[in-house]
């Protein structure tokens, strides 16, 4: 705030050590010190071209790379993850496909297992039925046979039963009709 | 320490350099300078040298600024403001780790100083203004002029909008400069209640506290308002309303 027109190139503050000492005013408020301008000044633009520099040409590039990288990588797994996921979906239609083939075919063979076996038994019991329908047919046939054997057999048989029963109720012995006819 | 709350604001010559009758002196200011840049530099540069795939937490830090600054361009430039990206990203952590480094203690606020947030504001204008006179030749001065209005009103609309025009660096330049004095002065003359008040000198270290909780906020907030002015200047550098 001494001189104000030739401030940037201030003579009085050619010796530091004048400088370090705060005048009145610039005690005041520093920030009116027209004399630090230009060293401020100059080390800002120095200071923030190299900050410019860095980061346009070395810090920038670096970070975003590092953040690319696991974007990058982030997708790439991402895109394995799904087409993971769309295989293991193939193999489980797969794996239901043939499961149910399978069912079917168990429940096609249990059907004709079944179908056979009741095909089998149906045969038997006709066999059987017709076996004995047989065997009732000889036994009746057998049966009727003796009946008759035993008709003509009672013919032979009642003349000789009469005179047992005779003999039996009055006690004497009857000659045979031939005899008694005598 | 002096016992001047403004005191923390002298420029230090801690190397004296001159150019011919120019003094470039290397000061405090020009030492927290060279540190912010150091800094950014290694936070960027040595956590994403080896870059990890599940970051650590600098590496995130990393990271983050980056995405931050590159949504804040993309969302408030659009897709032609990509190549502003760098621009805006060297602003936003400059002005940031300044704000933040002027927080520790015994060290300097660079951005407490109009002369560098003018710099940096008219820097961030004058840019703008050229990259609209490149992009649109005499067609950029109808930005003086909104579109629609009643030709009438133009001796009143034209002056008005270039003086808004004009007061965008110094209003730039002001918000952060004024933020950062007005925290700093006031964080100091609380301290130098402490003593005089003997007994009660808690209560404004409690109050100190509370404030620098609030300074960390502003430091971050005036990096972010810094950054997203200076992308809404290019966007009207570049659309023209």
């Amino acid at each position: 705030m001494r001189s104000s027109s030739r401030s940037w190139s201030c003579s009085s503050l050619n010796d530091p050590g004048e400088a370090r000492d705060p005048h009145a005013l610039n005690a005041a408020m520093p920030q009116l010190d027209v004399s630090t301008y230009l060293p401020q000044l100059f080390w800002l633009a120095v200071t923030f071209f190299a900050l410019y520099l860095l980061m346009k040409f070395v810090a920038l590039p670096q970070v975003g790379a590092a953040i690319a990288a696991r974007r990058g990588r982030i997708e790439e797994d991402l895109a394995a993850a799904a087409s993971l996921k769309s295989e293991a979906q193939t193999a489980l239609a797969a794996y239901e496909k043939s499961l149910a083939a399978a069912r079917s075919e168990a429940q096609a063979l249990i059907r004709e297992g079944a179908e056979r076996l009741a095909a089998e038994a149906a045969e038997r019991h006709r066999e059987l039925a017709q076996r004995l329908a047989e065997e009732a047919a000889a036994g009746e046939r057998e049966i009727a046979a003796a009946k008759e054997r035993a008709l003509a057999e009672i013919g032979s048989l009642a003349p000789d039963l009469a005179r047992t029963v005779v003999e039996k109720l009055t006690g004497s012995l009857l000659s045979a009709p031939g005899a008694a006819a005598e | 320490m002096s016992a001047s709350p403004l005191a923390q604001f002298l420029i230090t010559r801690l190397i004296p350099l001159h150019i011919g009758r120019y003094d470039i002196s290397f000061t405090n200011a020009s030492l927290l300078m060279t540190i912010i840049v150091a800094l950014i530099t290694l936070l960027l540069v040595a956590t994403t040298r080896r870059a990890a795939l599940v970051p650590g937490r600098l590496q995130s830090v990393a990271e983050l600024s980056y995405e931050f600054v590159a949504g804040m361009v993309r969302d408030t430039i659009g897709s032609e403001g990509e190549q502003y990206f760098p621009l805006v990203f060297s602003i936003f952590m400059f002005v940031l780790f300044a704000n933040l480094l002027g927080l520790v203690p015994y060290s300097y606020t660079v951005t407490s100083q109009v002369v560098v947030t003018f710099a940096l504001a008219i820097f961030v204008v004058g840019l703008a203004t050229l990259v609209g006179l490149l992009r649109h030749r005499f067609h950029f001065f109808s930005f003086f002029f909104p579109p629609g209005a009643p030709i009438l009103l133009a001796p009143i609309l034209i002056p008005v909008e270039i003086i808004s025009y004009l007061s965008r660096p110094v209003s730039l330049s002001l918000r952060l400069f004024a933020n950062m004095m007005a925290g700093h002065t006031m964080m100091a003359v609380f301290a130098g209640f402490v003593v005089a008040l003997g007994f009660f000198g808690f209560l404004p270290i409690v109050a100190n506290a509370a404030m620098y909780a609030l300074e960390l906020v502003i430091a971050v907030l005036q990096a972010y308002v810094f950054a997203i002015l200076t992308c809404l200047y290019l966007y009207d550098a570049i659309h023209l309303h």
